[in-house]
């Protein structure tokens, strides 16, 4: 018995600690009982989910490939002019944003917050909703998708670089003032060759998800291949659904690739 | 002896009344080498950055060619610290740029900013830059990437980019201490050279006493903030080293 005593126990978690992670583990249960209460799931329609989806898919089949020219061929085109597009102008834009809201650049609170202000404003609509409100403002058409798509990017992209500029060493950096270099000067040769890596990595990654979003920017009138795919899922023409969906599988696909094989030329 | 640098009364305070500087005075000659010795922590660093102001002192003097470092503020600070060379011990490249590029950072505090973008730096420059490449024993290596270099080499290229300034003074902040023995000794030798060839005066930090009393003219030996020995090399005791670095055993070992 005083053997064991002298014995020194280790345990991971303190008695609080143990309590707190039971009381979390409840806490998630209880969770999860309450949203499934919540989404109130239909049986009825769950258990002939399987058919209705098999059935969908019978009416996809034969697609109907003329189609293509009559409508998907040039709404392609115009999905990737929009995501392209898009991508550049947020690309511009964000660098501004990014310096403001990286600290070691700008060492004033004031402005980082302003910055991070934009960049989370930017994030916080989703692409939808923005083309909603161009749609509003600039009329259906590419234009709206394109400004949705540039203005929705800004915050990811803006963030994203803040944060690889906020992580430029600062050795080289107090070289090139020890050197004498004006501001700018600094930035150019300090750190953007830090953060050039970076940049382009994200700026790819960014096209490629804008290539998926564009695609379906459509469904409110801002243009794209997601006017097609809408104009054949109100006519009920499943057969011209089925061409879409398939183009849009393979284009990601492609779009996938192609960033792949260039970010891993740049980096 | 003309002083190129008088220091008088440098006070620096990270943290209000704690002084890692307290009240150092310091006056270095037009040529030669300076060697400031003490232990890790004592202020050396801090000392040498207060002078081309990466670090900003508390109070005191720092007179460099009849202005005062210590109170200049932007574009004149810019124009004093091109004067000033610098050699790190991290050497501080900017690893994805090529060695010549780096050097020509070097000019960055005269070549305007359009020039550096455009990579159109003037050809007197470009030309200087190969010379002292030649002079480091790099001349092969212009257009690798500074981060393809071994350690000894990025200091070579450290040392080429502070000599573009042009400086009349040149700093080195613990120029070896990430290097091997071998490799420090012929960083310091080509310190010792271009300071000997180019009359610019070198303050050096440096932890490895014997290669401070080896290539330098003077040490400055700094405990807690404040100088403690100043002298030729042959002057340096073994009661100095106590004086400094405190403790006992690495002495007899």
């Amino acid at each position: 018995m005083s053997e064991l005593a002298r014995l020194r126990t280790w345990q991971r978690f303190t008695l609080a600690q143990r309590v707190g992670r039971g009381l979390t583990y409840v806490l998630a249960a209880v969770a999860v009982v309450w949203s499934l209460r919540t989404i109130e799931v239909i049986p009825e329609f769950l258990y002939d989910a399987p058919e209705q989806t098999a059935d969908l898919f019978r009416r996809m089949w034969p697609i109907d490939w003329s189609f293509w020219h009559e409508m998907v061929a040039e709404a392609l085109v115009e999905t990737f002019h929009t995501a392209t597009l898009g991508t550049i102008i947020a690309l511009v834009l964000s660098v501004p944003v990014a310096l403001l809201a990286a600290r070691n650049v700008t060492p004033s609170p004031t402005l980082n917050l302003v910055a991070k202000f934009i960049l989370v404003s930017s994030r916080s609509v989703n692409s939808l909703i923005w083309a909603l409100l161009f749609v509003a403002v600039f009329g259906p058409g590419a234009l709206a998708g394109t400004l949705a798509i540039a203005f929705r990017s800004i915050g990811f992209v803006g963030k994203l670089l803040a944060e690889a500029i906020e992580e430029a060493q600062r050795g080289p950096l107090e070289a090139l003032t020890a050197a004498g270099a004006p501001r700018a000067s600094i930035l150019l040769k300090g750190y953007w060759p830090q953060v050039e890596p970076s940049f382009w990595s994200v700026a790819l990654f960014r096209w490629d998800i804008n290539i998926r979003e564009s695609a379906v920017l459509g469904l409110v009138g801002a243009g794209g291949i997601g006017v097609a795919l809408d104009t054949g899922l109100n006519n009920l023409y499943w057969d011209q659904v089925g061409l879409c969906l398939l183009v849009i599988f393979l284009v990601v696909i492609a779009t996938e690739i192609a960033t792949s094989a260039i970010r891993s030329r740049i980096i | 002896m003309s002083a190129a640098l008088v220091i008088r009364g440098l006070r620096k305070e990270y943290r209000a009344g704690v002084p890692v500087l307290r009240d150092v005075s310091l006056e270095v000659g037009g040529t030669g080498m300076t060697a400031i010795i003490g232990p890790s922590g004592t202020g050396k660093s801090t000392l040498i950055r207060c002078i081309n102001r990466l670090v900003d002192p508390t109070a005191g003097e720092i007179l460099f060619g009849g202005t005062d470092l210590a109170r200049l503020k932007g574009r004149a600070l810019r124009e004093a610290r091109r004067r000033i060379g610098m050699v790190f011990q991290e050497y501080n490249l900017v690893e994805r740029l090529s060695v010549i590029e780096n050097l020509l950072c070097g000019r960055l505090g005269y070549v305007p900013v359009w020039r550096a973008w455009l990579r159109r730096f003037p050809p007197q420059d470009v030309a200087r830059a190969f010379d002292l490449l030649d002079a480091v024993g790099l001349g092969d290596f212009a257009t690798r990437r500074a981060d393809a270099l071994s350690g000894g080499q990025r200091q070579r290229v450290g040392i080429a980019r502070a000599i573009m300034q042009d400086p009349e003074l040149v700093l080195a902040d613990e120029p070896t201490s990430s290097l091997d023995p071998k490799t420090s000794v012929e960083i310091m030798e080509l310190l010792a050279q271009l300071a000997r060839e180019r009359g610019i005066p070198v303050i050096v930090n440096i932890h490895n006493v014997e290669l401070a009393k080896r290539f330098a003219e003077r040490i400055v030996g700094m405990s807690q903030g404040a100088i403690v020995f100043d002298g030729p090399p042959a002057e340096l005791r073994e009661s100095h080293l106590l004086a400094i670095y405190g403790g006992q055993g690495w002495i007899d070992a």
